[in-house]
């Protein structure tokens, strides 16, 4: 990446208060995002997505969070660090969010054209007038049909899908330079996900956005992104163009999700399954993460802490024995 | 397969009452609209279909959870539906079981594993205390989970743990049949392959016959042998595995399919099928299908297609196979 990246983490810890202390969510987790770039976040629960995804906007409750180290840059300014209301002018304007479960976002008791209108009168200083027209302008945009009646509804009227067109209007209204979009369509059946999919993919480029796209599903994520971070325990474990990634994955954890996704074509074979299990927030696991469920693990592994290492410019991945240079001497 | 079906299913109804007409008046929701299959001793039947298609109603039926509002269903011989209901379901109640979707829900909190898992056993009555320990050891090996969980309580369990739990209590009265509803939906990746490979091998092992609901189709892909598909309460398209992911032929079938995300980044997708489900309150006349249909003919907004054999095996309802 020539320019400036548009957000970039650096180094980024993140704790919660657990009743054995506190317990490390996130360790170390650095990636950029660029200008109008197109990145997916892949990982299995538990694995740190959400919680890197709610750093950047700094939603994480107080008190039983903390930020142990870390910065992450918008704009020349780190936000880890920025006043509450910077904050609350960056959310929403500059860099906006859209959940997994569209229905709990919504409030029940309000029109759409409410939800919609907030935003736009708070962000924007539009007249109540002005937001209607504005908010009915929106929900065409993410191609509702009918949009001048059905703004006036309540979101129980709404599908599933529908609900979600209208989390996306709520989270484009102010036009923000980085959409984050968590799971976005798993709640979703798979019709209404590759509608969904393709509303993001028009929008991003209609508006010029970036995206972060944060998926459980690899085939989401391949057809999706441009360039992809895949996070295991808390870490980035390897960073790579989609291309890349999906053509010669080096991190051992990567190719094992890789080879547990169940195809739809090519000759059915017993899946294959990555043995035991991600380890608990609360578990200390010495050396790489990844290490207790490893077939390539090495003495190196079960002690060290790999560093997430470039292997190629746009390609990072963190295992000792498959970023070692070789035939140095 | 020659043996005859443990599950015959024929014109199968459902319909539930519901507050949805106008003015809140309750009206009857015609859920499922005589459905027709089959499934054989040590056979997986999948059913994929979207949210609402009526995949786990169907389920519940099997196991006599509900009483359907029209047709017939003969489980191992025994008629389930009209005079015979109760009689039936008593006989065969035992060979039933069901694994849901949230492993979470299925198991009661405050209980240890060991009491969750034998208390099928215990309430079918027989067996000592100590005979049922030891069954309860055997069921916790043969799901792949250490003996001494039997002692600990859910919590102490990942989710992939749980489903291990919720299927050896499925176990514990050998049944012969099993729905499994959505059984790995809530898993990640990693584990969803390992429960997948854990039923197909107890499949093996025990001759068991499952009705397996998705919504994943690449995941019914590796476990069933044939598969139906439900589009609004009816079925579309019943066809061995092979045909119908080599060669679907209902087009939404084809659709469902195309619209699965696949780990190919240089893949070139179809266009998007665009719509929603339609309401069951409302369905629309002809092929419910046609509002989404892009192959959608005059006849198909007026008449039912009706559900055909097209090659041996394989059955499609669909106007353009007629
Ligand atoms: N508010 C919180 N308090 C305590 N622990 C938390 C909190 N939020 C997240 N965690 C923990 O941090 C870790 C990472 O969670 P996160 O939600 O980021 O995972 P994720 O990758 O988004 O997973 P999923 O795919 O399930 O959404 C988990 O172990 C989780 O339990
Ligand atoms: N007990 C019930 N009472 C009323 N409606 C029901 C009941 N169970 C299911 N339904 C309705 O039947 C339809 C099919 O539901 P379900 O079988 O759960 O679908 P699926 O499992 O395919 O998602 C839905 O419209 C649902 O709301
Ligand atoms: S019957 Fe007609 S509308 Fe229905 S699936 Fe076939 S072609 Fe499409
Ligand atoms: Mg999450
Ligand atoms: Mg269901």
């Amino acid at each position: 990446m020539a320019s400036e990246p548009l957000v970039s983490i650096e180094n980024l810890t993140v704790q919660f208060r657990t009743d054995r202390g506190w317990a490390t969510a996130t360790e170390s987790v650095s990636f950029d995002i660029g200008d109008g770039d197109c990145l997916g976040v892949v990982g299995e629960s538990g694995s740190g997505k959400s919680v890197t995804a709610l750093s950047i906007l700094r939603l994480h409750a107080r008190g039983t969070s903390r930020f142990n180290s870390g910065t992450i840059r918008y704009d020349g300014r780190d936000l880890l660090r920025a006043s509450e209301r910077d904050m609350r002018a960056i959310r929403g304007r500059d860099i906006a969010m859209v959940f997994q479960d569209p229905m709990s976002s919504l409030n029940p008791v309000l029109t759409i054209c409410d939800q919609i209108s907030e935003t736009l009168m708070l962000h924007r200083g539009l007249s109540r007038i002005e937001a209607r027209k504005r908010a009915i302008e929106l929900l065409d945009l993410v191609r509702i049909a009918d949009a001048a009646r059905r703004v006036d509804e309540y979101p129980h009227r709404f599908s599933g899908g529908m609900r979600q067109r209208v989390m996306i209007a709520i989270a484009i209204a102010c036009r923000p330079r980085l959409l984050i979009a968590d799971e976005p369509t798993t709640a979703l059946d798979v019709t209404i996900q590759a509608q969904i999919l393709e509303l993001l993919r028009d929008l991003r480029t209609e508006l010029n956005m970036a995206v972060m796209l944060i998926s459980h599903d690899l085939g989401v994520i391949a057809e999706f992104a441009r360039r992809v971070v895949v996070m295991y325990a808390g870490r980035v474990v390897e960073d790579a163009p989609v291309d890349v990634l999906f053509r010669k994955a080096m991190h051992p954890y990567t190719e094992g999700l890789m080879a547990s996704m169940p195809a739809l074509d090519g000759p059915v074979r017993r899946l294959y399954s990555i043995p035991g299990r991600i380890p608990d927030i609360n578990e200390q696991v010495a050396g790489c993460r990844f290490s207790p469920r490893c077939g390539h693990a090495e003495a190196v592994c079960l002690t060290a802490m790999p560093d997430l290492v470039p292997v190629s410019p746009d390609h990072r991945v963190r295992c000792a024995p498959r970023t070692r240079t070789t035939g140095a001497g | 397969m020659a043996a005859e079906p443990i599950i015959e299913v024929r014109d199968l109804d459902m319909a539930f009452p519901v507050r949805g007409g106008p003015g809140g008046k309750t009206v009857i929701q015609q859920v499922l609209h005589k459905l027709n299959f089959d499934i054989a001793p040590g056979e997986t039947l999948g059913l994929v279909g979207e949210s609402g298609s009526g995949k786990s109603t169907a389920g519940r039926i099997l196991v006599g959870l509900y009483e359907p509002t029209g047709g017939s269903v003969k489980l191992f011989g025994q008629s389930i539906t009209g005079a015979q209901r109760q009689h039936g379901l008593a006989a065969v109640r035992s060979r039933l079981q069901f694994v849901f979707q949230d492993p979470h829900a299925a198991l009661n909190p405050r209980m240890r594993v060991g009491d969750s898992i034998a208390e099928p056993i215990a309430i079918a009555g027989g067996r000592t205390r100590r005979d049922r320990a030891d069954r309860v050891r055997e069921l916790l090996e043969m799901v792949g989970l250490p003996r001494d969980g039997a002692e600990r309580f859910p919590h102490e369990f990942s989710g992939g743990q749980r489903q291990r739990i919720v299927i050896a209590r499925a176990l514990a009265l050998q049944p012969g049949f099993i729905v499994c509803d959505e059984p790995v939906s809530a898993l990640d990746v990693s584990i969803q392959a390992q429960i997948v490979n854990l039923l197909m091998d107890l499949q093996q092992k025990f001759g068991l016959s499952y009705l397996f609901i998705a919504h994943d189709l690449a995941v019914v892909r590796a476990i069933a042998h044939r598969v139906a598909v439900l589009y609004a309460g009816s079925i579309v398209e019943v066809a061995p595995k092979d045909e119908l992911y080599g060669d679907p032929q209902h087009p939404y079938t084809r659709a469902l399919l195309d619209a699965v995300p696949r780990a190919d980044p240089d893949r070139v997708r179809g266009p998007v099928l665009g719509g929603e489900v339609p309401s069951l309150l409302a369905p629309p006349p002809g092929c419910r299908f046609h509002t989404r249909c892009p192959h959608v003919m005059p006849r198909c907004r007026t008449d039912i297609p009706a559900l055909r054999v097209t090659t041996p095996g394989r059955h499609v309802a669909c106007h353009l196979y007629a």
